[in-house]
């Protein structure tokens, strides 16, 4: 039994924390958010550092390591708010290594691991539609719903950029041509698994910068003659948050780890953290914005950027509710009466 | 990282599985002594075949047990639901405090009979007037004669009806700040100065006691870590208290929620989605529990500082276990009610998971100061 990082995955994560602080520093965040755009130098620089092909098999050219890697990068990502299409081209590639037919991995994975094709992904809703990441940059986009999946070219879909509150990430409405695309070859449950632990991954680092910033704010902020940290109302809603965050974290290694070790846990795993760090993404985020007060709500404060990230990340790949029935599934309560939001 | 147990890990959990397969005594008999006589000679019977006290050195008595060993052997006795042995707060805290503070003599005289279950102990810290502010406690030790006399009263006392030793904190010096004029004795409950009152809860039993002291005596060599180190000894005790328990913490609430998996499907509600999220949101947080305290032996066994996730355990597993009882009880509609049902106790009995052994507001003081860095109120 050993739940910590190996000494190069400790290495990795300091020396992504390192770089991305230093490259996403808040006023460079604000100006990339602000202008919802992108600076492709940074992807470019990420991409030569191996990062995109963290986990991509060697033979297309990726690093050939695993989810608890790339875990750690979203996790630091995360905690950098860092406006780069990194996470839709890991979840698109995660999609094609895990779902994909040969053939598939040979066209995308090499474009995926290099940056130079990236891919997004996204969730087919019932109307026919998904909101995808980083879409209308993308050379492949995979569409994934009610247990199969599509591999599709811009060509092949309708995208439409859409706004959300989350303004360091571009997002589209994509909506696929009648009989468009090629269908995943394989079983998407996997690749849907390992997509929700990098989504919980990015939500662990969002939340803990979040803390962070509602931490140091009660320490220094003074009110009735003393820092209002000392006042239990704020300091035990401390508390709470670095329960929140913990707990996250915990799961969200847990499920990495089985992704690469005990495959017949992955589901349960992915299912608990996604569920668990979607809500405490929010309630950590908006928990920080209360211990702020007024300075919080506004727009020049930072805060915003990560309660926003938080927010639009719990509803990606399956919200709380859908992960919280997927784990009342696996563990023995057979199926709902009715479908839960 | 490796969450599965290395070989020799595994060895040491079949070992105990085998060994608790072949040993357990059965169904705990009803009726406070039977009940007692019965968890006795389980604790002897560990402690004849070499399983109590594993935690302690060798030299001991014990064997040395990692933590990772003792979480382990939590995790193994709950989920075997095994009964609890006798002398737990010996075992626990009046041991591993002896074998850290105690003098040559104090560890000859009284770790075996710890062991044995031969001689019971019980913990003097808590008292009317002092609770989560233990440091303000106001029973008085005078030295006269080579010896103290004691006066004062204790509260929640478990065993204290059963115990040869009392774990007492009282003060010494009324004159010194109030951490530093505490003294640690071992006092002898076999005297009439002694006079235990049980104390009954809202379960209607009584698990714990008053104690009356009006001018007890302890012999000055009875003194664990020295006169006026009082508060550092106890603080000890309370720190074996909370290592390692949560692992075994959250293989106790995972059997529970199995068991409100099954009274779900009992009461046909197993479909309704309000149900399955509460139930859903209950397996997450114990799994968070189980995850989180592994993660903080793992910190320990490597740093040996406890990180940050290691102070969160205790207060995970009371709301779980709060939660998980509630739960039971609501989906019982009005039967949830009944006074004699299990479902009922365990609901009752939940309500002090928050305050025993660290109420949960006075461990989120302790995060927001120890582990977030923020200031102190006082």
């Amino acid at each position: 039994m050993n739940f910590d990082f190996t000494d190069d995955q400790q290495a990795i994560k300091r020396t992504a924390h390192d770089l991305l602080a230093d490259r996403f520093k808040p006023d460079a965040v604000r100006e990339l958010a602000e202008g919802e755009r992108y600076d492709e130098a940074h992807w470019r620089e990420i991409a030569d550092l191996g990062w995109a092909g963290i986990f991509v098999d060697e033979r297309y050219g990726g690093q050939g390591l695993g989810t608890v890697e790339l875990v750690i990068l979203a996790e630091e990502l995360g905690y950098a708010a860092a406006p780069i299409p990194f996470l839709s081209n890991a979840a698109a590639g995660l999609a094609l290594q895990h779902a994909g037919t040969d053939a598939q991995r040979d066209s995308w994975l090499p474009g995926i691991a290099s940056g130079e094709a990236r891919g997004a992904a996204g969730l087919l809703r019932d109307d026919g539609a998904a909101l995808v990441a980083d879409a209308d940059s993308a050379s492949v986009i995979v569409l994934i719903g009610d247990g199969s999946g599509v591999v599709l070219e811009p060509s092949d879909c309708e995208i439409e950029p859409v706004a959300t509150i989350d303004q360091t990430r571009r997002f589209a409405r994509v909506t696929p041509r009648e009989g468009a695309g090629e269908p995943l070859g394989g079983d998407v449950a996997p690749a849907l698994d390992r997509i929700a632990t990098l989504l919980a991954a990015e939500i662990v680092g969002v939340s803990q910068h979040a803390m962070e910033m509602a931490i140091e704010y009660a320490r220094d902020r003074q009110q009735f003659g003393r820092p209002i940290g000392a006042y239990q109302a704020v300091s035990h809603r401390c508390a709470d948050m670095l329960r929140e965050v913990e707990s996250s974290r915990s799961t969200t290694y847990w499920a990495a780890w089985a992704a690469e070790a005990e495959a017949e846990t992955l589901p349960l795993a992915a299912a608990m953290a996604k569920a668990q760090a979607s809500d405490a993404g929010w309630s950590v985020t908006a928990s920080a914005l209360q211990v702020l007060g007024g300075i919080g709500f506004t727009w020049e404060h930072d805060l915003q950027f990560f309660l926003k990230r938080a927010k639009v990340d719990g509803a990606l790949f399956g919200s709380a509710g859908e992960h919280r029935e997927r784990v009342a599934q696996i563990s023995g309560l057979g199926t709902p009466a009715t479908a839960p939001v | 990282m490796d969450l599965t147990l290395s070989p020799s890990e595994q060895a040491f959990r079949d070992e105990l599985r085998a060994w608790v397969g072949e040993n357990h005594p059965g169904e705990e008999p009803s009726g406070d002594e039977a009940a007692w006589e019965f968890r006795v000679a389980w604790q002897k019977n560990m402690y004849e075949q070499g399983y109590a006290g594993l935690s302690w050195p060798e030299e001991f008595g014990g064997r040395g047990a990692t933590l990772i060993e003792q979480a382990i052997f939590g995790e193994e006795m709950a989920r075997a639901k095994a009964p609890s042995p006798a002398n737990i707060l010996g075992l626990v805290m009046g041991g591993p405090v002896v074998i850290a503070h105690g003098t040559e003599e104090q560890k000859r005289r009284y770790l075996e009979p710890i062991l044995s279950a031969q001689e019971i102990w019980c913990q003097g810290f808590s008292e009317p007037e002092s609770g989560s502010d233990l440091a303000s406690l106001k029973t008085r030790a005078v030295k006269s004669n080579g010896e103290w006399v004691v006066t004062g009263q204790k509260v929640w006392t478990t065993f204290a009806h059963h115990a040869k030793w009392c774990m007492l904190v009282a003060r010494t010096d009324p004159d010194a700040p109030k951490h530093q004029g505490l003294t640690y004795f071992l006092m002898d409950m076999e005297q009439d100065a002694v006079q235990v009152r049980p104390l009954r809860q809202i379960t209607g039993e009584a698990e714990f006691n008053e104690l009356f002291i009006e001018e007890a005596r302890i012999p000055d060599e009875n003194v664990v870590g020295g006169v006026g180190n009082g508060w550092q000894v106890a603080i000890t005790t309370l720190m074996h208290e909370r290592a390692g328990l949560g692992a075994a913490s959250a293989a106790s609430v995972k059997i529970a929620l199995g068991q409100l998996i099954e009274l779900a499907r009992e009461r046909g509600v197993e479909g309704d989605p309000v149900i399955r999220q509460k139930i859903a949101s209950l397996l997450i947080e114990a799994e968070a529990l189980r995850l989180n305290a592994w993660r903080g032996l793992t910190q320990i066994m490597k740093t040996g500082i406890p990180g940050p996730e290691g102070s969160l355990p205790k207060l995970q597993w009371s709301a779980v276990n709060q939660g998980l009882t509630e739960l039971a009880v609501a989906i019982q509609g009005e039967d949830g009610v009944l006074r004699d049902s299990d479902w009922t106790y365990r609901f009752l009995r939940a309500r002090a998971n928050s305050i025993e052994g660290g109420t949960t507001e006075i461990l989120k003081n302790i995060i927001a100061e120890r582990v977030l860095g923020l200031p102190r109120l006082r």
